[in-house]
């Protein structure tokens, strides 16, 4: 593949390009509603209707309004529409002839577009993930080529450095510094993994990057690859996640055909080769050490580090372990180069993130915003309140690992400093609202639950520490604890904070640490009065 | 000992397939999940046999290879019903309900979580989080996802799919 061969693939591409372009979703969530049938029933009426020269359907990934979907739009005539289903999609076509549709209609100028900023989605809702070509003609692997042929491997890490770019896993830590530590470690071989064993629960970014723009995790990997020194790449994805598996598999195929993946990439000497690892449904495996020895085909335990899998790793190599979304942020960072990266977001938080905004809120789906956004304007502008008119009582982020922030505290800017001083995470991404129904005990306990289930068993705190808070909070909820319960639970969990093995069990007990901080009075309501204690 | 194959269990076409999966990966024991993926795809859970007989292929204990086999949720050591009912249990499901639903569908089957009926019809499980969060919530019917279901829904749709008796 030569740099005048990717060109010419975009130029034809772009020239079959009809005028019009209907947009169909076709990831997860919308395709359990239906969403095939609706690109059948579009793609006949444009057969019926003879505009078979003027409009082409398009299958595309994830356009971010999940809740109401199944979603199809037509962007030059700047329509949106919403809960399409197979009978009324046919209208959308007549409208296109001077028609009236009868599908409802999204307002394209609502918060929800226009506070978004696409970095790591430009090209979500607007490709055919199964189609190289369109990710070609969207400049897709041109980063590729000017990191091959234009860039030391260094300059790129410095690219990377500069850009202030970090773990968009949750935990934050410099990308820069983590490439440029796995490229000066030793060893006679080096690997990439792409951590997509996205386990929190009400998360689903990684998911829908994978399945609605799989060539920009590849070409992320590959750039990796090149700047660290090494030639394979694995990525893990969750079996929960078969479209993703699909289209990630169909997308190394297709790469690897044109040469942009394989031996010699573009005419030079550097070799990469991407496989992918099927996880078997154990949420510990997000946690690298855990992961590398599922890859290795060995029960997903952690390991205590050092070493850090950057200097020690898969098969005892120095590794490069970045989430999926970190690794979509590349081709942007080499596209545009570092200090742009670096001008969106705040001081020490570069950047967009993308969350999933779920659970009580009337604007159900995936944001990408600039980090710094306060989680009012996330949760009241892009979000639009709850769908019934409740009070909204707390958001969660960080899944299991992270806490509940109250509404007194919405006006919290989202980076991760901020979040951690109110006693959550940024974690992966997931934001559930939650509002005046849910029983705040409750939802600590369901996070308990969770982090018993998924306890790998290794080391005692995490194991037994998990099973003892979860007994405590079951008593409180049926109310059968004293205030000497609640005082064991806040002991409890500042032991297993301070002696679990690894990031699972450090953070277990942050969910009840966060509830008890700010909704103190729905425990105290649930407490028996202790033996010879009057009630006031 | 160097890596090769060891005959197969018996003559049923689905060994050929799982040793095609193990000799692609080299016989290396790392290739175990992988293989496990493969024996449950082929059987639809991992019997003894095929434990023993993937123990010797990959030359990892048999302790090790059950211990794989129980750590992970997916892997399943007992047949699974005809078809399968997955019910989300991730945080959207929850705050809108996903209780309830499996609440239904447990009275509704008259089988636990994690059971399957005696007519050997259907497999009821839950999961941590399937992704489909905009739509929650959400169950799982033999590998398709619906959404935005309330527990009479989830029933009815689960009457679409299985005669219950």
């Amino acid at each position: 593949m030569l740099l005048e061969e990717l060109t010419a693939i975009a130029e034809k591409t772009r020239s079959e390009r009809k005028e019009i372009s209907v947009r169909c979703c076709m990831s997860s969530g919308c395709i359990s509603s239906q969403a095939e049938e609706i690109k059948k029933a579009l793609e006949m009426a444009v057969t019926e209707k003879n505009l078979g020269e003027k409009v082409e359907i398009r299958q595309v990934g994830c356009m971010g309004l999940c809740g109401k979907g199944p979603i199809v739009s037509v962007e030059s005539e700047g329509l949106i529409y919403s809960d399409v289903t197979p009978e009324n999609a046919a209208s959308i076509i007549d409208a296109l002839a001077g028609g009236k549709a009868v599908a409802s209609q999204a307002d394209p100028t609502h918060p929800f577009f226009t506070r978004q900023m696409l970095v790591v989605r430009s090209n979500g809702g607007r490709i055919d993930p199964d189609k190289i070509e369109d990710y070609i003609e969207a400049g897709g692997y041109s980063a590729l080529y000017r990191v091959i042929h234009e860039y030391a491997p260094d300059q790129v890490i410095n690219e990377v450095m500069k850009s202030g770019l970090r773990g968009r896993g949750g935990a934050g830590f410099p990308s820069g510094l983590k490439w440029s530590t796995v490229a000066k470690a030793k060893g006679d071989r080096k690997y990439i993994v792409c951590n997509g064993d996205e386990g929190d629960p009400g998360a689903f970014m990684d998911r829908s990057i994978l399945e609605g723009d799989p060539h920009v995790v590849i070409e992320g990997m590959a750039i990796a690859g090149y700047a660290v020194g090494a030639s394979l790449g694995y990525i893990y994805v969750r079996a929960e996640y078969p479209l993703a598996i699909s289209r990630l598999q169909l997308a190394i195929k297709h790469a690897k055909r044109i040469g942009l993946l394989g031996d010699g990439i573009f005419d030079s000497t550097f070799n990469f080769n991407v496989e992918i690892r099927i996880g078997a449904g154990a949420f510990v495996c997000g946690e690298e050490t855990a992961l590398i020895a599922s890859i290795e085909g060995r029960r997903g335990q952690p390991r205590p580090r050092p070493p850090f899998p950057a200097e020690s790793g898969l098969w005892g190599r120095p590794t490069l372990i970045n989430n999926v979304e970190s690794l979509a942020n590349i081709v942007p960072i080499i596209n545009k180069g570092g200090e742009w990266y670096a001008s969106l977001g705040t001081e020490k938080s570069k950047g967009t993130k993308v969350f999933a905004l779920t659970g009580k809120i009337r604007n159900n789906g995936l944001i990408e915003v600039p980090m710094g956004i306060t989680i009012r304007q996330i949760v009241e502008d892009l979000g639009g309140g709850t769908p019934d008119g409740k009070k909204i009582k707390a958001v969660q982020t960080g899944g299991p690992s992270g806490g509940c922030i109250p509404v007194e505290l919405f006006d919290t800017p989202v980076d991760y400093e901020s979040l951690m001083k109110v006693g959550s995470i940024m974690g992966s991404g997931g934001m559930v609202v939650m509002d005046e129904d849910t029983n705040m005990v409750d939802v600590a306990k369901f996070y308990m639950e969770f982090c018993v289930e998924e306890s790998c068993g290794k080391c005692i705190p995490c194991r037994v520490g998990t099973v003892q808070m979860l007994n405590l909070l079951k008593m409180i909820l049926e109310r059968k604890a004293t205030i000497r319960d609640l005082e064991a639970l806040e002991e409890l969990c500042e032991m297993v904070q301070n002696t679990s093995l690894c990031g699972l069990g450090q953070t277990a007990p942050n969910p009840v640490v966060s509830t008890l901080k700010y909704f103190r009075n729905e425990y105290l309501e649930l407490l028996q009065p202790l033996p010879g204690e009057i009630i006031a | 000992m160097k890596a090769q194959k060891i005959a197969l269990p018996s003559a049923d076409k689905r060994w050929k397939i799982i040793d095609t999966k193990m000799r692609k990966l080299g016989y290396e024991p790392q290739a175990l999940i992988e293989t496990l993926h493969a024996v449950q795809e082929a059987f639809g859970f991992l019997e003894t046999d095929a434990l023993k007989w993937v123990s010797k292929s990959l030359r990892v204990p048999a302790s090790k290879v059950y211990g794989v086999a129980t750590f992970y949720n997916l892997f399943k050591l007992k047949p699974q019903g005809k078809h399968n009912c997955v019910v989300c249990l991730g945080t959207a499901c929850y705050v809108k309900g996903a209780a309830k639903i499996l609440e239904a569908i447990e009275q509704f089957t008259s089988i636990k979580s994690g059971e399957t009926t005696g007519d050997k019809e259907l497999s009821l499980l839950t999961a941590r989080c399937i992704g489909a969060c905009g739509i929650a919530p959400a169950v799982v019917y033999d590998g398709s996802p619906a959404g935005r279901l309330s527990p009479e829904g989830a029933i009815e749709k689960l009457k679409g799919y299985i005669h219950v008796a």
